[in-house]
């Protein structure tokens, strides 16, 4: 039993990361990371809801009619959303408004009804929660480090706090204007896969053409 | 037999199960959802209202670390005023009141013609909300919302005034997007401090605050009316600069500042 | 009417859904292989975006919004926390109908999109769409102005991207960059592209 639950919490964070390896939840991966505050209060929100939509998903798993399913888990995830809508609103105003329509994204947010599919369905209720868990901190992990590099390279701070005295505001480090703009959440992105695939060559993928060896001697 | 069990035994894509266990699903939810909504209202309600005082606070240069913000907005009169006439309007409560809302309504603001519309803000509501600050009886701080577009938001703020109605103590946004590093540098602290002490109309009361590239030198004429410009924002700046005189001329405040510093 | 035409422009460029807001990007980076597959599914999400964005704005106008339900002469009942789930089922259904409809009518779109129809369902940038019109507060014509630009803006960017992960199949890209990761790399290069379109004022 422990080696499962291990497996199922520790798989998600590298080999079988949603977003580096099962391309999913990316669209809010890019949008919120210029700076950790935001990116931390979206891994926190979308942690909850996967484990929380998980765990309620596989408890109403057996009695779900398949013309509707699919409905059924908008619906849970749906409602789970709003309610961390809410408390986000109640309780951490300042970054909700930050954050704005990208909570409500959760929803749509591939890794939720992914895992739901892919997992809930076909597993008890405790396993689930630990799956969604689990992925969810996969999530987190990505989510956290590009908005590592781009706040700190972008805005010389980390989680708000200065660390780089900016040239604007008399230190010496001219902060990366690109940082802060959306595109170098892709490169970021794209260097971390390279990274991860240099440390687990399992995931590098086939090309689909090589170049002839007596094309390119090089290659031999 | 317990009614519950029957239904869970029934093979799952029957009719009768499939329509339960939606109508079921349906009420479970909307009841979880509706209670949160219903119980946190009020705590977001009230976010709401500290939030924009604060901004009114930070941008008139009223912060006091020490004091709470409700303490701090005591000293502040908030009065709804009519825009075209430039007096004040008793019947409308100015915490209720709400602008941006406001301007969306037909029946409470009007639309502006392509001429008028220099901040490029479609519609401008009838009724404003300005803030005012007096110590013993004189006015010393007249606070007034703004706002217009810039490159890729419209940027929401206020301009604080001083009692002569026309020398700036402060300018700042609360709300916008724009190009964080290039446009977002409206935030930046040391900018906002060229603002102070500028003056935005000239002898003949006409809006005479610009923008200018390269900076204001010793050499600069009028440098009074002139504040530096955003590097590499060239839009952004221009939109500060468009909503700067179309909040201060005739549609916008400009009346009311003229009935305020008579009364004093 | 200037507002119209300068609304269109924005969507489809400056604020592209795909390459400024990077919605849809599962879907986007996944099916965009073949130029084929990438223009079929761009296509049924431009459909899917001209319906629901209008659609949505009339059930927020009408039912949620704060004493929207007057008509009904019921006031003081404001709804709009309803609004993600009511969105979202707008999408679903059309989309289920969307899907009875190619597979009745055009057989082989309908298998060349295979399992990614249903996926537009949870398609960031058809609910992104959605939201966006609910926060800038569009009325019905341009909400349905702005669906289609989004759509077409993200039918565009997808089209583009296949067009080159074609080219690039005979590239000699690092072994570790292969397929995912010199997909990101491209996608950051061409929004840095989409961002020389700011500042276009029509």
């Amino acid at each position: 039993m422990d080696a499962d639950v291990k497996k199922v919490v520790y798989d998600p964070l590298i080999d079988n990361n949603p977003i580096t390896w099962q391309i999913l939840g990316i669209c809010s991966a890019l949008a919120v990371t210029t700076s950790m505050n935001t990116a931390l209060l979206m891994s926190i929100a979308l942690t909850s809801v996967v484990a929380l939509s998980n765990m309620s998903i596989s408890m109403v798993r057996n009695h779900v009619p398949g013309s509707i399913r699919i409905i059924v888990q908008m619906i849970i995830i749906a409602s789970l959303v709003i309610i961390v809508d809410q408390l986000l609103k109640a309780y951490a105003y300042d970054t909700a408004k930050k954050l704005s329509v990208f909570v409500g994204l959760i929803i749509t947010n591939c890794i939720v009804m992914g895992r739901a599919e892919a997992y809930a369905m076909s597993h008890d209720p405790k396993m689930s929660l630990l799956d969604g868990l689990g992925n969810g901190l996969g999530y987190s992990l990505v989510l956290l480090t590009v908005a590592f590099f781009r706040e700190l390279l972008g805005a010389g701070s980390l989680f708000g706090i200065p660390v780089l005295p900016l040239t604007s505001e008399g230190g010496w480090y001219q902060s990366n204007g690109m940082m802060l703009l959306p595109p170098s959440a892709f490169f970021i992105i794209g260097f971390m896969i390279w990274g991860i695939r240099a440390w687990k060559p399992k995931q590098v993928e086939k090309p689909d053409y090589r170049i002839h060896e007596e094309q390119n001697p090089d290659l031999i | 037999m317990n009614p519950v069990k029957i239904v869970l035994d029934m093979p799952n894509d029957s009719r009768a199960k499939t329509l339960i266990v939606a109508l079921t699903l349906c009420l479970v939810c909307s009841i979880l959802v509706s209670t949160a909504a219903v119980l946190l209202k009020p705590r977001q309600e009230a976010n709401k209202a500290l939030d924009k005082k604060r901004n009114i606070l930070t941008i008139a240069d009223m912060m006091q670390p020490g004091t709470s913000i409700d303490e701090a907005f005591s000293k502040i009169e908030s009065r709804v005023i009519d825009m075209q006439t430039g007096q004040y309007v008793d019947d409308m409560d100015p915490e209720k009141y709400d602008a941006r809302k406001a301007a969306k309504d037909p029946k409470l603001s009007e639309a502006l013609t392509k001429d008028q519309d220099i901040a490029s803000i479609r519609r401008q509501a009838r009724y404003a909300t300005v803030y005012l600050v007096r110590k013993d009886a004189r006015l010393e701080t007249i606070i007034l919302p703004v706002h217009g577009y810039g490159l890729w938001s419209t940027m929401y703020g206020f301009v604080a005034l001083q009692g002569d109605g026309k020398t700036v103590k402060g300018l700042g946004f609360y709300e916008h997007a724009e190009t964080p590093g290039l446009g977002g540098e409206v935030d930046n602290p040391d900018w906002k401090l060229k603002w102070v002490g500028k003056e935005i109309y000239n002898p003949q009361g006409e809006v005479a605050i610009e923008l200018i590239k390269g900076g204001v030198g010793a050499s600069t004429s009028n440098p009074q009316y002139k504040v530096d410009a955003l590097a590499g924002a060239t839009l952004t700046s221009r939109g500060v600069q468009n909503l700067v005189h179309y909040w201060l001329g005739t549609s916008g405040f400009k009346s009311f500042l003229k009935n305020v510093t008579e009364e004093g | 009417m200037e507002d119209i035409l300068s609304l269109l422009v924005k969507s489809i460029f400056v604020e592209n859904m795909a390459l400024a807001f990077f919605l849809g990007m599962c879907t986007f980076i996944a099916v965009s292989k073949k130029i084929e597959t990438a223009l079929g599914l761009g296509i049924a999400v431009i459909v899917v975006q001209v319906i629901t964005v209008p659609a949505n704005n009339l059930i927020l106008n009408y039912l949620l919004k704060e004493d929207a339900l007057s008509w009904l002469g019921i006031t003081g009942v404001d709804l709009t926390f309803l609004g993600l789930i009511s969105y979202i089922g707008v999408i679903a259904a059309l989309v289920q109908i969307l899907e009875m409809f190619l597979d009745r009518y055009m057989p082989a779109l309908y298998n060349a999109l295979g399992v990614f129809l249903p996926l537009i369902t949870v398609n960031c940038a058809i609910l992104g769409g959605s939201l966006f019109m609910v926060e800038r507060d569009y009325n019905f014509v341009e909400s349905t102005v702005y669906g289609v630009g989004s759509g077409v803006g993200w039918a565009l960017a997808i089209t583009a991207l296949a067009g080159i992960r074609e080219k690039l199949k005979y590239s000699d890209v690092p072994e570790g960059l292969q397929g995912l990761g010199i997909t990101f790399i491209t996608v950051g290069l061409m929004s840095l592209g989409f961002m020389a379109f700011s500042g276009i004022q029509l």
